[in-house]
């Protein structure tokens, strides 16, 4: 079932504008077991992302810098948000409906919990009518692919 | 360019920028509901019901292909695109018609200079002087000729204000091993209008050739290439309210017939054989294939259309708007403006505390007001002043009053609402 974000176009939801302002998970790391970063010359914004993860596999701790626009910065946060607790498997997965999400509006189908996580990502669909903008909001789940990957940098699309 | 007698006998009358925006058709679009309030001029300008309908006329009455048709729409055709380098070189003041080289854009000027007088005419030791205020495209070019070839290439420094440092420029020459300086006329991320009078003397002395980028001076100000004195003159014709992929490259012409050519092909040939070929005389040898046309005779009525109404006219104009600009733009709180230079245009990048430069220009967008936010194909720049970019609004003879004050009105917006 594919859901409609119609009622969520503006770019700027009061979500977006309060993790822009006052990210939940910034900061670095010194315990870490995967960091990269991601960089969009176009736009000199830049993001570093460091993961911990469990005994199990799954990353117990996402934590970002970042220095660029709202968007960039509320999305880092977002995105670490939601892929605390998930295996790397599953924020994978994440990315893919995430990107899907942010260049159609309309979130992809999928499972009840993804759609729980995917719902919280949600207020960012609206750079789909900004395609300038897009890259702002993938550009720290680049870097956070880039870490899990292994690889120490990576850019935007 | 001396003002245009029509002018000097209107020159009592009020700038009446509301009939100039008339001819503008594009100017009564609404965005997102609203007037269009477009500031992005530096990046390209609108276009005036004299330049689509001089190329519309001829799609529809007269066109070919030039320089080899021996029949009537082809003579029609060769003989409009010549008057747009007559116009070009009155334009600029050449002392010589076969000193215009059409290009598609100032980049492709910078880039022919660089290979065809760069490789061909300089030598491997001599340097190449810019501005730490270039755009990419008088930066790169010489980076691919210092690779390939070379030769050193040299920046001076600007100030706090904006402004080349002409002490550390003639200290930068004074080893006599600058063969060229390429420097731009009006910057087009700080709007310093830059001293070429004094870069051409002083490089003169030090032995060295002078390029000047004025992509964006000629849209503010009247150019003269004798008096300069200048060796290289480069615009582009979609700044100056002319179509895209037209440019010039204005060049002594001792200087041009030393020049190898730059893109081999048609039209830059005199004879061809598999053993040997000759070229053609300039300009032509530097004009490969068949030119842009269309967009030859569209910059020729562009060029009309800002000479009728003067650069005396256009220059008060523009000045009353970056006056206004400034103090309108200097109460907001938080708002940097870079680059204070004395001489300056109606070019503005500012920043504000705490809101990124896209952000910023998003939420005027949303407003129906076009700004650039970016580094302006100017990274070094934007390193020298601190900043990972900047927004910028940039106006044109079109712009009025009222734009600059919905500006600093939907500037203040987006700070409520970031607050």
């Amino acid at each position: 079932m594919s859901e409609n974000f119609d009622d969520l176009r503006d770019l700027y939801q009061e979500v977006i504008l309060d993790h822009g302002r006052r990210p939940r998970h910034a900061g670095r790391l010194e315990d870490f077991d995967a960091t990269a970063k991601g960089d969009n010359p176009m736009c000199g914004d830049r993001v570093q992302i460091w993961l911990k993860y469990g005994p199990d596999g799954r990353i117990v701790d996402a934590v970002f810098e970042a220095r660029g626009c709202a968007i960039s910065v509320a999305s880092a946060d977002l995105m670490a948000e939601v892929v605390t607790k998930a295996t790397p498997e599953e924020a994978r997965s994440l990315f893919e409906k995430f990107r899907t999400m942010v260049r159609s509006g309309t979130c992809p189908e999928c499972a009840e919990e993804e759609r729980e996580k995917l719902e919280q990502l949600a207020p960012l669909s609206g750079v789909h009518e900004f395609p300038s903008r897009v890259k702002c909001a993938t550009l720290p789940w680049h870097a956070l692919i880039a870490a899990m990957n292994g690889a120490t940098e990576a850019s935007s699309e | 360019m001396k003002p245009q007698p029509a002018w000097t006998e209107r020159s009592a009358a009020p700038y009446d920028v509301a009939r100039i925006r008339a001819d503008f058709p594009i100017l009564s679009q609404k965005i997102r509901g609203k007037d269009l309030v477009y500031l992005d001029n530096a990046a390209s300008a609108q276009k005036p019901r004299a330049v689509i309908e001089a190329m519309r006329a001829a799609m529809e009455t007269q066109y070919a292909n030039v320089h080899r048709g021996l029949h009537w729409m082809s003579e029609r055709t060769t003989e409009a695109y010549e008057a747009a380098r007559d116009a070009v070189a009155s334009f600029l003041n050449a002392a010589d018609r076969a000193e215009v080289v059409f290009t598609r854009n100032s980049t492709e000027a910078i880039n022919l200079v660089a290979h065809s007088y760069g490789r061909g005419v300089m030598q491997r030791e001599q340097a190449v002087l810019i501005s730490e205020m270039e755009h990419h495209s008088n930066i790169v070019p010489w980076q691919l000729l210092r690779d390939e070839r070379g030769n050193p290439l040299r920046v001076v420094r600007v100030n706090d204000a904006g402004e080349i440092d002409l002490t550390a420029f003639e200290a930068a020459l004074a080893d006599g091993k600058v063969g060229l300086v390429a420097i731009t006329h009006l910057s087009n991320v700080l709007g310093t209008v830059t001293p070429v009078e004094q870069i051409v003397r002083i490089a003169h002395a030090y032995g060295a050739k002078v390029l000047l980028d004025g992509s964006q001076a000629v849209v503010h100000l009247p150019v003269d290439v004798q008096a300069l004195d200048a060796d290289f003159y480069v615009f582009t014709g979609h700044k100056l309210y002319g179509p895209t992929g037209i440019g010039v490259l204005w060049a002594r012409r001792e200087l041009l017939e030393k020049m190898p050519p730059f893109l081999g092909g048609g039209e830059m040939i005199s004879t061809v054989s598999f053993e040997r070929t000759t070229w053609a005389e300039v300009p032509h040898k530097f004009e490969a294939g068949t030119p842009a046309i269309l967009e030859a005779i569209g910059l020729k009525a562009a060029i009309a259309y800002v000479q009728n109404i003067g650069y005396a006219a256009i220059g008060a104009h523009e000045a009353m708007l970056t006056d206004h600009a400034l103090r309108q733009l200097a109460h907001i709180p938080g708002l940097r403006i870079l680059g204070q230079a004395q001489n300056r245009a109606g070019v503005i990048s500012f920043t504000l505390e705490n809101i990124h430069p896209h952000d910023v220009a998003t939420l005027l967008d949303r407003q129906g007001i076009a700004v650039r936010a970016g580094h302006h194909c100017a990274e070094p720049l934007m390193h020298r002043f601190g900043v990972d970019g900047t927004a910028r609004a940039s106006f044109a003879l079109y712009t009025t009053r009222e734009e600059i004050d919905a500006l600093a009105a939907g500037i203040r917006r987006v700070k409520e609402f970031f607050a």
